[in-house]
């Protein structure tokens, strides 16, 4: 070999290595995970089934954790449309008014178990076990008539359940890649395009002020492409002052998820604050102990039978705060 | 005030009187007359009735207060904030739309913003299990399926890794889905809001996978997880996972804001939203579709059989005027307006957008304004004087595939009205005799 063969043999080495580390550079960042890690976080389910945990669950323990935990959102039958109901409307899908529900839409039922599992109950999901989680499955299964009463969901028997819209679902390839073809086809026409042009659709007079009020100021000011003088109630103003008194109840109800079922004017799932402020602040001094008590252990029939879930997460401090400004009448602002 | 602005640029008022109170009558002829000619004297009537009115001790020849007092001192908004002014150029959730403001969605005021960026605080939010306090210190991101070396990750280390900054739109499959049967909602925010662009500055997600040395052969999808309650979870394909998805933490500039996903999402460029999971805690390797809720159940396109489309990722070609738009009031007659909106696609470049004044019958081409970047938005304008008749307005984008963006009517022949997600047609904005500017269809 002559020297400059030489020479040429190690650039080719050198740069072959060049080239294998800006393939797979080892950066030496992250850390191994472990197994136990993973099955700790590794809570996916897929449709086949793989994934789903030991455990097992029937239709009548699932209606005990369904009407605990379940039923004031979703109604006792899986009826409720304040939330997304769950039960009904099979075989709507292809006419004018269709109900999206898992009797009439889902395709696979272990795709239930997963859901349940990771985001249920809304405020408190991932606090059920394997063995609860099958049984809700069971019971909202059963509301929907796609299983029998005496039903008991496992791994096995969730995969071998046939949803009646396990064949309703198509792939379209042209919404499927960057590269896929549209099934609409319009084209680039500049001149003379419509014979005529008729109006299809308006919004109903009286509309926008019934459901959006005033909206002025979702503009910028008079003239909002000239920068002109806002109107006064995009101005900083009086009410900004007195809405500060309530910004700590507000955030609670936030945080604490109240506002889900309850709103301050209006019933949701629960009573408003404003009503239940009416009917206890007459009695401040036992009022406050016994809403204490009804928030953190929960029950039902005071306002109807649909329970409320006992609530251990707000503080003692937060919880105070909450019942002296619904003992308040609840203001809004 | 003048009846013109010094531009010559024709003035928009943002009130349609119909949007008044029966005991707004009185404004109401008040602006009937203001077009046809008493302008100056009512838009003061205008300005007074909202409790504001220019002092005119505080114009020219005078000086207004500002000038003559001591200012703020430097740095005593240590982070910033609008002008108290700009207070109500806010994101706004749509009366009834959803019954828990833990799910739900607040919407950009497309009509209020400039250029391409949507400025952080008004990108649009869509929680499906509330909002989630994420500590960065203790978020960790697992990859893990069909890898060689299953990895955790901590946010210094995503933070570690070589990054790259690039600008993408995103915009929920559900945009403008109110709008399938019929007019549903006054403004663009409400039409057309769950759509922001932003620069997004993060890992590639190909350079993710290869630090766990996936295998190549086998994995054809990947499961996107959230750390928030619901667990949200998505399939990728791996041919966008290689291309241009990335495991981003930066937003404009800052991190991610705590309704983007701080500190770490995926952002999947012209893929509808949601596949961009918030608060990304896991990513799983494998060789099927995960068919979760939030494709399945949710986020598929009911079609008038009664099928669902499953699995349509790609935001197709669309475009929309944002101003005039719903809600405004053209104030002069034989004014000279700026038409200006927004274009973009999820395949790629924006190449041309055309501008209708009658209803789709005669179209002009738009200037478009550089830069224009692949899946991000476009911003076009064109010029136009109003003579005080009629107009509907709409405007038509064409990307760089060629694709043309579609009519309504087209939408519809071929998807129904009950498809919920996936509507990109044609926005009409109609302009009556009194210049206040409606949502219709044609």
């Amino acid at each position: 070999m002559s020297r400059s063969e030489t020479l040429a043999a190690a650039l080719t080495l050198i740069l072959a290595a060049a080239c294998a580390g800006a393939v797979a550079a080892d950066f030496g960042l992250g850390t191994a995970a472990t197994p136990e890690q993973i099955a700790g976080w590794d809570i996916d389910v897929r449709p086949d089934g793989q994934g789903l945990p030991d455990g097992q669950g029937s239709v009548d323990e699932g209606e005990t954790i369904y009407e605990a935990q379940c039923a004031s959102c979703h109604g006792t039958f899986g009826e409720s449309n304040e939330y997304i109901a769950i039960s009904g409307g099979i075989g709507s899908l292809a006419t004018s008014q269709p109900v999206r529900t898992v009797g009439s839409k889902l395709n696979f039922a272990p795709t239930l178990f997963d859901y349940i599992n990771r985001a249920m109950p809304f405020p408190n999901s991932k606090s059920l076990t394997p063995s609860e989680v099958y049984a809700v499955v069971a019971y909202v299964l059963n509301l929907s008539e796609v299983v029998p009463a005496e039903f008991v969901a496992n791994r096995e028997s969730l995969v071998a359940v046939k949803m009646p819209n396990r064949d309703g679902y198509v792939q379209f390839p042209g919404l499927m890649s960057v590269h896929g073809k549209s099934d609409t086809h319009n084209t680039a026409c500049m001149k003379d395009c419509e014979s005529s042009v008729k109006l299809s659709g308006e919004l109903p007079p009286g509309f926008i002020a019934g459901m959006y009020g005033d909206i002025d100021d979702n503009f910028r000011g008079l003239a909002s492409m000239n920068g002109q003088a806002p109107p006064a109630s995009a101005l900083p103003s009086e009410r900004d002052a007195t809405s500060t008194a309530i910004a700590p109840a507000s955030s609670l109800l936030q945080k604490y998820g109240c506002s889900a079922c309850h709103g301050i004017d209006k019933d949701i799932v629960g009573p408003s604050f404003q009503r239940i402020g009416a009917r206890y602040r007459d009695d401040h001094e036992n009022a406050v102990a016994t809403l204490e008590k009804k928030i953190r252990d929960g029950g039902s029939g005071v306002w109807g039978d649909l329970p409320m879930p006992p609530q251990g997460a707000p503080t003692d401090a937060d919880l105070k705060t909450l019942i002296e400004w619904i003992l308040m009448g609840a203001p809004d602002r | 005030m003048s009846h013109r602005s010094e531009t010559g640029q024709g003035r928009l008022l943002p009130a349609p009187e119909n949007f008044l109170a029966p005991s707004g009558q009185e404004r109401r002829r008040a602006l009937g007359t203001l077009v046809t000619g008493a302008a100056a004297l009512l838009v003061a009537t205008k300005l007074q009735a909202k409790g504001y009115e220019a002092n005119p001790a505080h114009l020219p020849p005078n000086l207004p207060p500002s000038s003559r007092v001591l200012g703020m001192p430097v740095g005593s908004d240590p982070y910033g904030a609008p002008s108290p002014y700009e207070k109500s150029i806010i994101r706004r959730l749509s009366p009834g739309l959803t019954t828990t403001p833990h799910s739900s969605v607040a919407f950009t005021p497309l009509q209020n913003l400039f250029g391409i960026i949507t400025p952080n605080g008004l990108h649009f939010e869509r929680d499906h299990n509330g909002r989630p306090d994420v500590n960065p210190y203790e978020h960790r991101l697992m990859i893990h399926g069909l890898v060689g070396k299953p990895k955790i990750y901590t946010m210094e280390d995503l933070l570690r890794f070589p990054s790259v900054s690039r600008i993408h739109f995103l915009e929920c499959g559900a945009n403008s889905a109110m709008e399938w049967g019929n007019p549903a909602v006054p403004t663009v925010q409400y039409t057309h809001g769950m759509l922001s662009c932003a620069e997004w500055t993060g890992v590639p997600l190909s350079t993710l996978l290869d630090d766990v040395g996936f295998d190549a052969k086998k994995v054809k999808y990947i499961l996107a997880e959230g750390a928030d309650g619901a667990g949200l979870t998505r399939t990728i394909p791996i041919e966008f996972a290689l291309d241009d998805v990335l495991v981003a933490y930066g937003q404009n500039g800052e991190m991610l804001r705590p309704e983007q996903g701080y500190p770490v999402r995926l952002l999947v460029p012209g893929v509808q939203g949601i596949s961009s999971v918030k608060w990304l805690r896991r990513l799983k390797l494998g060789d099927q579709p995960w068919n979760t809720r939030e494709e399945s159940l949710m986020y598929s396109d009911l079609m008038p059989d009664g099928s669902s489309r499953q699995y349509t990722w790609i935001q197709e070609a669309k475009s929309v005027i944002t101003s005039p738009s719903g809600g405004q009031h053209l104030l002069d007659k034989g004014g000279h307006y700026e038409i200006t909106g927004l274009a973009w696609s999820g395949r790629g470049k924006i190449k041309r957008v055309d501008v209708s004044t009658d209803g789709g019958r005669n179209w002009r081409t738009a200037r478009l304004q550089g830069p224009i970047l692949s899946k991000a938005l476009s911003r076009f304008s064109i010029d136009w004087k109003w003579d005080g008749s009629p107009a509907l307005l709409q405007s038509r984008c064409i990307d760089e595939t060629g694709f043309v963006q579609p009519k309504m009517r087209q939408l519809r022949e071929v998807r129904g009205t009950r498809s919920i997600y996936h509507n990109n047609a044609i926005q009409t904005w109609r302009i009556d005799t009194e210049g206040q500017v409606h949502n219709v269809q044609v």
